[in-house]
C-alpha cells in the first residue's frame, strides 16, 4: 500500500504544468489534491513515471464568477462549498458537496480533480454534467473546451489527451425560473452513491442527471412532465442505463432507486416552483 | 517549478506542533510515513492507507487532512499538528482529550488521533454544533469499538463546557 517510485516536480503555474505535461505527456499524472490519485497510487492501480504536483499553482487556485462559475484546477471542494451566494448561483452544487465523501477530503480535494478521475458515481462529474458544464483543457498546443458529454467518455474515461491540463471547469449559474435539486443513496453519508440523481426544472423543461448506475453521467432530458407520464419517463429511462450487479447493490434495486427518488425529486421542484 | 528525481532523499521541512522538524525521504513517501519514521510522530495511526478509515488525520496549516492521501514532499515548509501537540509536553490532556476519556470515548484507541485532530478543527469553525454536525464530522473516521455514542457526547460536552466559559 505504497507507490512505486516517480519523479515529482512541483509547478509553480498553470504555464509551468503545461510545459511539464508536454515533456511528460502519458508518463506523467497531474496532482492536484490527491484524494483520488493519491489512492489509486497507494494500490499500484496507476505507476506514472512522474508527478506534476499543482496545488501550489496560484494563478490555477481560483473561483471566479463570470455568468459561469469558473473553477480552477487548484481550488478544492471546500473553497467552492464556501464561494459566497454558491446557495443562490449554483443551488445544485450547494447541495451536492456535502454528500462528496467528508470534510477532511474535501479540505485538499479539488473539484477538477473529481472531474478529471470520472468516477460513475462521483458527485461532481454528475453535476457537471446535468448542468450542460463544460471542461476547459490547456496545452502547448492551445485551449479548447469540452461540454460534459463530450469530455466524460466511459468509467474513469475522459477526452482529455495526455498533454493537457484541465484548467478550470465552467459551470452555468441558475437561470430565473429554474430550480435545482439532489438526493443521493449511499452505504453511508460521504460514500460513494449508489445511486445519485440531479435536476433542473424550468417552466417549459426537466433535466434528470443520473450517476451510480451507467459508466458515466447520463442526462435525460423531458419536456415537464407529471404524474403517470413522469413515471414512464422514469421507469424507461431506468432501464436504458444498463444498470449491473455490483457488491454495494443490485440493478433491480438501483432501477428502483432511478424510479423512486426520481419521482419523489422532480415532484419536490414542480411543487416549489409552482408554489 | 522544483524537480524531485525518485531515487534521491530530499530535504523536508515542517514546523510540527509548533517547533521546527526536517529529514531527508524520497518522492514517494506518503507524509503519514514520514510523520511516524522520520519525525517519530507515532500518533498517527496508518489505516486504510486509502482516505476512508481517517486514522491518520493531521492538521496541516490548521486544517484537518489525510496524512496517507499527501506526500511528505508536498507538504515542505508547512504546519503540520498531530495528536502529539494536543497536550503541552508534561502537561494535563487538553479539555477534549479529557472529555473522551471522561465519556469513554475510545476503547482500542486506534482511530482516536484522528478523531481528536479533526474534532479540534471541527470546533474551531463551529463553536456551537449540534448532534448531527458532529456524526457529519464522525463520518470521515471510522471507529469499530464504540458505535460512537460516546464519541458525539465526548465532543458535545467540550462545545458546552467552551461555550460557557466564553459567556
Amino acid at each position: 500500500m505504497k507507490p512505486a517510485a516517480f519523479d515529482y516536480i512541483r509547478a509553480d503555474s498553470a504555464d509551468e504544468a503545461v510545459a511539464l505535461l508536454a515533456e511528460y505527456g502519458d508518463d506523467a499524472r497531474v496532482l492536484a489534491g490527491g484524494q483520488s490519485l493519491m489512492a489509486v497510487l497507494n494500490m499500484r492501480l496507476a505507476q506514472p513515471k512522474a508527478l506534476i504536483d499543482i496545488h501550489r499553482a496560484s494563478d490555477l487556485n481560483r473561483i471566479e464568477d463570470d455568468g459561469a462559475l469558473r473553477v480552477r484546477a487548484a481550488a478544492t471542494q471546500a473553497a467552492l462549498m464556501r464561494y459566497a451566494g454558491l446557495e443562490h448561483k449554483a443551488p445544485l452544487l450547494a447541495q451536492a458537496l456535502p454528500h462528496l465523501g467528508h470534510f477532511q477530503t474535501r479540505n485538499r480535494g479539488t473539484v477538477c480533480g473529481s472531474v478529471a478521475h470520472a468516477d460513475p458515481s462521483a458527485e461532481l462529474p454528475l453535476c457537471l454534467a446535468t448542468l450542460d458544464g463544460e471542461v476547459v483543457l490547456r496545452s502547448k498546443r492551445g485551449r479548447r473546451s469540452l461540454k460534459a458529454r463530450m469530455f466524460f467518455t466511459g468509467m474513469l474515461q475522459t477526452a482529455r489527451e495526455p498533454d493537457e491540463l484541465i484548467e478550470e471547469v465552467r459551470f452555468p449559474r441558475l437561470s430565473t425560473g429554474e430550480r435545482q435539486g439532489f438526493v443521493e443513496v449511499s452505504m453511508r453519508h460521504g460514500d460513494f452513491a449508489i445511486v445519485a440523481l440531479a435536476a433542473v426544472v424550468s417552466r417549459e423543461a426537466v433535466r434528470l442527471g443520473v450517476g451510480g448506475v451507467a459508466d458515466r453521467p447520463t442526462v435525460a432530458h423531458w419536456p415537464r412532465l407529471e404524474g403517470a407520464a413522469l413515471d414512464d419517463a422514469l421507469n424507461q429511462l431506468a432501464w436504458e442505463l444498463g444498470a449491473q450487479d455490483d457488491h454495494h447493490a443490485s440493478a433491480v434495486y438501483r432501477r428502483h432507486l432511478v424510479r423512486t427518488l426520481g419521482r419523489q425529486l422532480i415532484s419536490r421542484l414542480l411543487r416549489e416552483q409552482d408554489a | 517549478m522544483k524537480r524531485f528525481e525518485r531515487e534521491g532523499q530530499h530535504r523536508v521541512d515542517v514546523t510540527l506542533n509548533g517547533e521546527r522538524a526536517g529529514a531527508h525521504c524520497e518522492p514517494r513517501m506518503l507524509l503519514s510515513d514520514f510523520l511516524r519514521q522520520q519525525l517519530g510522530a507515532t500518533g498517527v495511526h496508518v489505516g486504510c492507507e486509502h482516505g476512508v478509515c481517517g486514522a491518520c488525520t493531521v492538521r496541516i496549516d490548521g486544517v484537518a487532512q489525510r496524512s496517507c492521501l499527501t506526500l511528505a514532499v508536498a507538504a515542505d515548509g508547512r504546519t503540520i499538528d498531530t495528536v502529539e501537540g494536543l497536550a503541552p509536553a508534561g502537561q494535563e490532556l487538553s479539555d477534549l482529550q479529557q472529555a473522551f476519556r471522561r465519556h469513554h470515548a475510545l476503547q482500542c484507541g486506534f482511530c482516536t488521533p484522528g478523531i481528536l485532530m479533526s474534532a479540534a478543527e471541527f470546533l474551531e469553525r463551529v463553536p456551537h454544533p449540534d448532534e448531527a454536525q458532529v456524526r457529519d464530522l464522525l463520518s470521515g473516521h471510522l471507529c469499530r469499538c464504540t458505535g460512537y455514542t460516546n464519541i458525539v457526547r465526548a465532543i458535545l460536552d467540550v462545545a458546552r463546557a467552551r461555550g460557557a466559559e466564553r459567556a
